[in-house]
């Protein structure tokens, strides 16, 4: 088994003519919580749409785990264990925070139509299970006491959260967190990165992210990839990335 | 094979003339997808009152003897179009216009519930039942092809090929020249935007109905013409198969409008030659079900790609 | 004021021209020429009422939302929901009792209309699919007891789940093409769907008997006991001498009313099951959000498909049980009005709510038998109050209240 958990080569994505991304190369190892970084624009979403298999990449290979899965519908994508979040928070915003998260395992749950239509004592135990799971996530990410909101009423740090644990819910090998951060406070934003640090360490997962709050990422990315204008300007650590002449020329612009 | 090329010739005629007037109904389809992105369930309706008004008129100036028949036929023409356009106005405001920025399927439930009103309203002042058109434009042109054969080109089919290329003509020029014309791109490309331009969106959005409606009942007059019979239910099989020409040729688009109509015209009258006539409607909703599914961005349409 | 004045004028003046060629003068043949016959009067009369709607419109509606209450139930929590379905319950099970024939056999057809909501509920309440083609799978079903007690013999207990097998068949196949389809093309392709089985159960004349259909389709039995005057082979016992009554037919308009009641109860219980069920959830999400029912490995088709196809098994239920009570089926029970009218029961009832579907059904049926003078107008009341309906009240009369999974917090 080697150590790399999603490996993306060659990556080429573009709109009618417009190259959105150009050859990116990047590997996530297991336990890695891995970051993409680079000014609006910059390819970092197309990325993830393309891993996620919400686009069909023109170009490139995506390897999670060992298995090709470029060019495979996200929901069979999601099913091998690569969930994402979305920037602008798609959660069931008429169903309540609990019932995102049941949702969520629909997977999971192998009750069949007879079982459920009669209420079989196997029915009501894998609910059961089913609701204390998601009350466990709920605990998890502090949400317990909204649990019987509708998840659109829940404040906009919140609904973060319970995205996050509507993706781990499903119990995914890698999870992708497009801009977190976006619209959280600062004290928010610190209960964030220890999140994400605590998801990795308790749950094993590795965590792939796009961030444009430096803080967080450089706190708490073991490595990051800086995109610009759609090609991948460097790889590296965070004390080096932060150090990089091409990388603060990216952002700052030609001077 | 001698008789291939007059009959060949014949069905040229007819299919054009048949795909002339699915292309006329379809350029309301397409627009108002175009510029609000709902299908107009009740256009065929208004397709079907322009035929009606057309023969109401006809009717009454044709008690008046002595009236030459091209001014019959101009008045005729010119009261079902301002009339109908009326009906495209009145349809909008009454049943779309409240419903507007709601969820995608309220406006065609209230759009099937407004096809059903206006068949029965018809159904209710004019009676159920099929009348007859007189043929006012009767005769043909006829060809001959050598070895006897001879096909007679009916006017009536020939004039409506004649009025809709004029009529397509005169629209590319108006959507691609005038003040109108652009303000109606401007909004099928972004309605929001064109609105904080200062275009009265609410005008143009009134606008391209009527436009719509005034096409159809072109339409509408011309089928009467030329089948010489009318009902109040012909508007919902023709609607369909032009909404089906409008997706074919791409919708939204209104040269695939046109295209998609004289392709679907073609199309069907020479399939009818190879069909037992009975089959004539499940091959057009086989059309209609074959092009949604496997080519629902048509001829000239652009594929979008979804947003994530 | 004088602004208002001048609207309801400009309204009544167009609504005058507009109305004047369809409903004022009126096409006649006579001696084979045509003729106008001028109704002066009702141009007036239409023009009058939109001066006066037009006039009055300023108090109807504020700022474009309306003032006017329609008739409607506040919402329901589930518990009042459940007791609202236990006494049309217990109403259903006496009115055989008190009602007269006329009576007990309008409620068998309402009870059909219950059935076919509900089961179009499913498809369009719950997973959101506009489907406007489910009278094709309601044929499938009734064609499917005719043809199998033509052809075979089957009687109406064997063909019953054969008829939900095959229209939940036929639900599957059709589903699997269009349901990738965006909502409004998902619409247009199902009507064209429903056209096409329409139209081959028609042409089909060797198979089906085309236009006239299929007829002397028999009612059915009483656990294999015959429920009719004699009995049909040599030998046979009938219902009524089996009893040592004697043979009315009132009985089996009793009967055929019992077995729609119960198809319509195991109807209401399996929709009521499924929506709080893990697929009943996946319905909603996928009702949605779309984009996010996949980024969490759920399959939209194959969600959507099973919607589709429970939907459609119930039309099957339904037309085998529709064939069985008229005793004939042909191509003219199918047109796509019949789809709009269970369309519009759900949408009137309230997408997704199950009692207002089922108030909306018994509605939609009984309504037109006590405005019968009415009954030329039916078809256009009808296309007015789902225009209506969608501006004031969209979500139906009684709109669903979801069940909803509590944690204790």
């Amino acid at each position: 088994m080697s150590s790399a958990l999603l490996e993306v080569t060659g990556l080429r994505m573009g709109f009618g003519g417009l190259v959105a991304v150009d050859n990116v190369e990047f590997t996530v190892k297991r336990d890695e919580i891995f970051a993409i970084i680079g000014p609006n624009g910059a390819g970092k979403t197309t990325v993830f749409n393309c891993v996620s298999g919400f686009y069909k990449p023109l170009a490139g290979e995506i390897v999670l785990d060992g298995e090709r899965i470029t060019g495979k519908p996200s929901h069979q994508v999601a099913r091998r264990g690569l969930v994402r979040t979305f920037q602008n928070i798609r959660l069931f915003k008429q169903l309540t925070a609990v019932e995102n998260l049941l949702v969520a395992q629909h997977r999971q749950l192998k009750t069949g139509l007879v079982s459920g239509l009669l209420k079989t004592p196997g029915f009501r135990r894998s609910e059961q299970e089913a609701l204390q799971r998601a009350a466990f996530w709920l605990d998890r990410v502090g949400l317990r006491a909204f649990a019987n909101r509708p998840a659109g009423t829940l404040a906009y740090g919140h609904q973060r959260r319970l995205e996050i644990a509507r993706c781990m819910i499903t119990e995914p090998r890698l999870l992708l967190l497009d801009e977190p951060a976006a619209g959280l406070n600062p004290q928010e934003k610190r209960e964030l990165q220890l999140l994400i640090d605590e998801l990795r360490r308790d749950h094993g997962v590795a965590v792939l992210l796009i961030e444009h709050d430096m803080g967080l990422v450089m706190g708490v990315s073991d490595r990051i990839l800086v995109m610009d204008h759609g090609k991948q300007i460097t790889t590296d650590i965070p004390e080096r990335v932060r150090a990089d002449e091409r990388v603060i020329k990216a952002y700052l612009g030609e001077s | 094979m001698a008789d291939f090329l007059p009959q060949f010739t014949q069905q040229l005629i007819n299919g054009l003339s048949l795909g002339a007037i699915y292309a006329l109904i379809a350029i309301g389809y397409t627009m108002v997808y175009g510029i609000i992105g709902m299908i107009n369930f009740a256009h065929g309706e208004i397709y079907m009152i322009g035929a009606y008004v057309s023969l109401v008129t006809l009717t009454a100036l044709g008690a008046q003897s002595g009236v030459p028949l091209p001014i019959v036929l101009g008045a005729a023409l010119l009261v079902s179009v301002v009339v109908t356009a009326g009906y495209g106005f009145a349809v909008e405001r009454f049943a779309y216009r409240p419903l507007r920025g709601g969820p995608r399927l309220v406006p065609l439930i209230s759009a099937i519930g407004m096809s059903i009103l206006l068949q029965n309203y018809v159904a209710l002042g004019q009676g159920a039942r099929d009348v007859s058109v007189p043929q006012l434009i009767a005769g043909g042109i006829d060809i001959q092809m050598g070895e006897g054969y001879s096909v007679v080109l009916p006017y009536s089919r020939l004039a409506i090929i004649c009025v809709t290329v004029v009529l397509m003509v005169a629209l590319t020029l108006f959507i691609q020249y005038s003040r109108m014309g652009r303000a109606c791109r401007a909004c099928a490309q972004d309605m929001g935007m064109s609105n904080l331009l200062g275009i009265d969106t609410n005008r143009v959005i009134s606008f391209t109905f009527m436009l719509g409606a005034i096409l159809a009942a072109v339409g509408g007059m011309l089928i009467g013409l030329s089948v010489g019979r009318l009902s109040p239910f012909i508007g919902f099989i023709a609607g369909l198969k032009a909404f089906t020409a409008a997706v074919l040729g791409g919708i939204g688009s209104i040269p695939g409008a046109m295209l998609g109509g004289i392709v679907l015209g073609l199309a069907e009258t020479f399939a009818a030659g190879y069909m037992p006539s009975q089959y004539k409607d499940v091959v057009a909703f086989s059309l209609l079900v074959l092009v949604l599914l496997f080519w629902p961005t048509g001829l000239l349409g652009k594929s979008r790609l979804e947003k994530v | 004021m004088s602004q208002n004045l001048k609207n309801a004028a400009i309204a009544a003046l167009l609504t005058a021209v507009l109305v004047t060629p369809i409903i004022g003068l009126q096409l006649q043949r006579q001696n084979f020429e045509l003729t106008l016959i001028p109704h002066w009067d009702k141009v007036v009369l239409a023009s009058a009422a939109v001066f006066l709607i037009q006039l009055l419109h300023p108090y109807l509606f504020r700022n474009g939302r309306t003032a006017i209450r329609l008739p409607a139930w506040p919402q329901l929590q589930p518990r009042q929901q459940r007791i609202g379905m236990l006494v049309l319950l217990a109403i259903g099970f006496a009115w055989p009792f008190f009602g007269s024939r006329g009576a007990v056999d309008l409620a068998t057809l309402a009870l059909i209309y219950v059935v076919l909501g509900l089961g179009l509920n499913i498809v369009v309440g719950f997973a959101g699919l506009l489907d406007l083609g489910y009278v094709g799978f309601y044929a499938i079903g009734g064609y499917t007891y005719a043809l199998l007690y033509n052809y075979f013999g089957f009687g109406f207990w064997e063909s019953l789940p054969v008829a939900a097998a095959m229209a939940a068949l036929a639900g599957f196949l059709l589903g699997f093409p269009v349901l990738r389809l965006r909502g409004d093309y998902l619409a247009i392709v199902t009507l064209g769907f429903g056209e096409i089985i329409r139209l081959m159960l028609n042409n089909m004349t060797e198979l089906t008997g085309g236009p006239d259909g299929i007829s002397g389709i028999p009612k059915p039995t009483v656990f294999g006991i015959e429920m009719t005057r004699r009995a049909s082979t040599e030998g046979g016992t009938t219902f009524h001498e089996l009893l040592g009554l004697s043979y009315q037919s009132q009985h089996m308009v009793i009967y055929m009313y019992l077995l729609a009641l119960i198809l319509a109860v195991f109807t209401w219980f399996v929709s009521n099951r499924l929506i709080r069920m893990p697929i009943g959830r996946a319905w909603e999400a996928l009702r949605e959000d779309e984009i996010a029912c996949r980024s969490l490995g759920l399959n939209p088709t194959a969600v959507k498909l099973s919607a589709f196809t429970l939907g459609a098994t119930f039309a099957g239920l339904a037309g085998s049980f529709f064939a069985a009570r008229q005793g004939l089926v042909n191509p003219e029970s199918f047109t796509f009005i019949e789809s709009a009218l269970i369309l519009a029961v759900v949408v009137l009832g309230g997408m997704g709510s199950q009692l207002g579907v089922v108030l909306a059904a018994i509605l939609i049926t009984v309504l037109p038998e006590i405005a019968r003078g009415l009954a030329e107008y039916r078809m256009l009341i009808f296309g007015l109050v789902m225009v209506l309906m969608m501006i004031w009240r969209p979500q139906g009369l009684l709109p669903a209240t979801r069940p909803q999974v509590e944690l204790p917090t």
